[in-house]
């Protein structure tokens, strides 16, 4: 058995740019491999010859296309057990996000796989592939060889790096998968919805971001303030705009924007790993915390341990008089 | 209907957590708690049971791990739950994700449960695989990071937020869903709860018992093996200000952005 094959992800007619890092990633290593660099796609017509091809420009040398619903993993899963059933690729990877996290646990279970999630490196030993994992927030990385075939990896948001290759073309196969009867139990009725205003938080150089500590929506008014002052756009922790407190155009991590401007600045943010994917590129990164323990500490250029109410308001008067001034 | 909640035992999060360097394994040391996560599982149950569209028979909190673990099935019980299963036997220690997940399907398939519900993730191994792994096994249709579930008939409808926003989806029952912390704020329990939660059936149940087949779990059942534990790459650390004097504070901030020139 040889080969790797990873999944990539599209919605309305674009492939997801953590899957064209995924794809990039297999390509750079099923060479050091010897060995080919395939990737798997599901959904309907917006599949189209051409953007299946493009993947070729990221290194798959083959692209399985499947018609089949999109948008959730179980349809995916039988997808891709079908293909490594008949091409008998070594290793499964997948990019950060929901779906791959889903879909490389299905996957798990149907063949029996050996699988590491929140995968930040992964690198060639002795012929095979080890999976770099940090674990315990972060404070350790394990080092992961797979006993057997297929071995699933599954990487953390923005892991990896896209390069796109080459011109080289990909050639497009189309397969024809008969679903599982519960993978067709779970429909989709209605996808991507936009809850909140549309802002723009990824060109800005300066966000100010806040989160659970600000103890209610009204909160973000402190936010605001503060990132008018300093010239700068607000953005938000996933478990406030799950809330209802603020934009999902506005949230940063896991299932939101990624973004590495010159000040992060962070109020009543714990700092989870599914925040912390999104920001930890930023030039400078201040914390306003009242936990002494809170995980961004760990991260930040500057932590101050306090009362974000009693802190912010008088810093964005002393921004102000020191601009004015 | 009968709901199974799947609940894990974890070290409090207030104690640091370490990998043992013989074993390559979490040392589960320390103060054991059940995992905050798993809260909101047992919270959501408890809404369906008690929301009136559902007839709900029983709400049974299932967890795998050693001796020791009755604590978090005390506590979810405390939290609402019938009754509680604990599957422990030696020969799952060392059980990977793939492992896991397979042993967690059998006890679960001895329940024949009609919707299967657990939290995102667990405290100690940032797992948040386990529900997909299980489902599969089950052969029945699952959703994680749920953040949002109403019962219409025999379906759930489910919202949560994926790569792209919102979205909506509607699974049939049974099915598995992981459900995410914004789903719900979980109760206390009673004083009252709490003292009559040992009073309440637990069933003991080991591998054998379940039709766990002994090559799929414990460590021969594992597809993956921990080569190497080594510490993250070196990262300055960053300057900590514990506000005393406010005033003080702020002055020393803007003198901080200054210098690097972000106030302009």
């Amino acid at each position: 058995m040889s080969g790797i094959l990873t999944y990539a992800l599209h919605y309305e007619g674009a492939i997801n740019k953590n899957s064209l890092g995924a794809v990039s990633e297999a390509g750079k290593l099923a060479s050091e491999l010897g060995q080919e660099a395939h990737a798997i796609v599901v959904g309907g017509d917006d599949l189209t010859d051409e953007l299946c091809a493009t993947l070729g420009n990221y290194g798959a040398s083959k692209v399985f296309r499947v018609k089949a619903p999109e948008g959730l993993a179980q349809p995916v899963v039988d997808a891709m057990a079908k293909v490594i059933g008949e091409h008998g690729q070594s290793y499964a990877l997948f990019g950060g996000g929901l779906l791959g996290f889903e879909i490389g646990a299905g996957l798990t279970a149907r063949l029996g796989a050996g699988v590491t999630m929140e995968v930040t490196a992964v690198k060639v030993q002795d012929g095979k592939l080890v999976a770099e994992r940090p674990i315990l927030q972060d404070s350790a990385i394990v080092d992961v060889d797979y006993v057997g075939e297929p071995g699933i990896i599954i990487g953390r948001l923005n892991a990896f790096e896209t390069q796109a290759a080459g011109s080289d073309s990909a050639e497009v196969v189309d397969v024809e998968v008969e679903l599982s009867d519960f993978s067709t139990k779970a429909v989709m009725k209605q996808r991507g919805e936009q809850r909140g205003a549309d802002v723009n938080i990824e060109d800005a150089d300066i966000i100010v971001a806040g989160g659970r500590g600000l103890g209610k929506a009204e909160g973000f008014e402190l936010c605001e303030s503060l990132a008018d002052a300093l010239g700068g756009a607000v953005a938000a922790t996933r478990a406030v705009v799950d809330a209802g407190w603020y934009s999902y155009s506005a949230q940063i991590g896991q299932t939101g924007k990624t973004v590495a401007p010159k000040l992060y600045l962070a109020a009543g943010i714990s700092g989870a790993i599914q925040h912390k994917v999104g920001m930890q590129s930023s030039e400078n990164i201040v914390a306003i915390n009242k936990d002494q323990n809170a995980p961004i500490f760990d991260f930040s250029d500057l932590g101050i341990v306090g009362d974000l109410n009693k802190i912010v308001p008088k810093l964005t008067e002393a921004i102000k008089a020191k601009k004015g001034g | 209907m009968k709901i199974c909640v799947l609940v894990k035992q974890v070290p409090d999060a207030a104690v640091e957590k370490r990998m043992d360097p013989n074993t390559k394994r979490l040392d589960r040391g320390g103060e054991p708690n059940l995992n905050p996560f798993d809260t909101h599982a047992i919270e959501a149950a408890m809404q369906v049971k008690e929301g009136g569209k559902a007839d709900v028979e029983e709400v049974i909190a299932v967890t795998m791990g050693p001796e020791g673990s009755e604590r978090a099935l005390h506590k979810a019980v405390s939290l609402g739950a019938d009754r509680s299963v604990q599957l422990s036997d030696e020969s799952l220690a060392g059980s990977d994700v793939c492992a896991t997940g397979y042993a967690l399907a059998k006890v679960l398939e001895s329940e024949s449960p009609d919707l299967v519900l657990l939290g995102q993730q667990s405290d100690d191994g940032e797992c948040y695989t386990i529900g997909a792994v299980v489902a599969d096994h089950l052969g029945m249709p699952s959703l994680t990071q749920v953040i949002k579930m109403d019962v219409e008939g025999d379906k759930l409808v489910c919202e949560r937020q994926a790569e792209y926003g919102y979205d909506t989806v509607e699974v049939s029952l049974p099915a598995v869903i992981s459900v995410g912390d914004a789903i719900n704020e979980p109760r206390y329990p009673s004083l009252k709860a709490i003292m009559g939660a040992k009073k309440k059936q637990l069933d003991k149940k080991a591998a054998g018992d379940v039709g766990i087949e002994a090559d799929k779990v414990g460590e021969d059942g594992s597809r993956t093996t921990v080569l190497a534990i080594n510490p993250p790459p070196e990262k300055a650390a960053g300057e900590i200000i514990e506000d005393e004097d406010t005033n003080e504070t702020v002055e020393k901030i803007v003198a901080w952005l200054d210098e690097r020139k972000l106030i302009s």
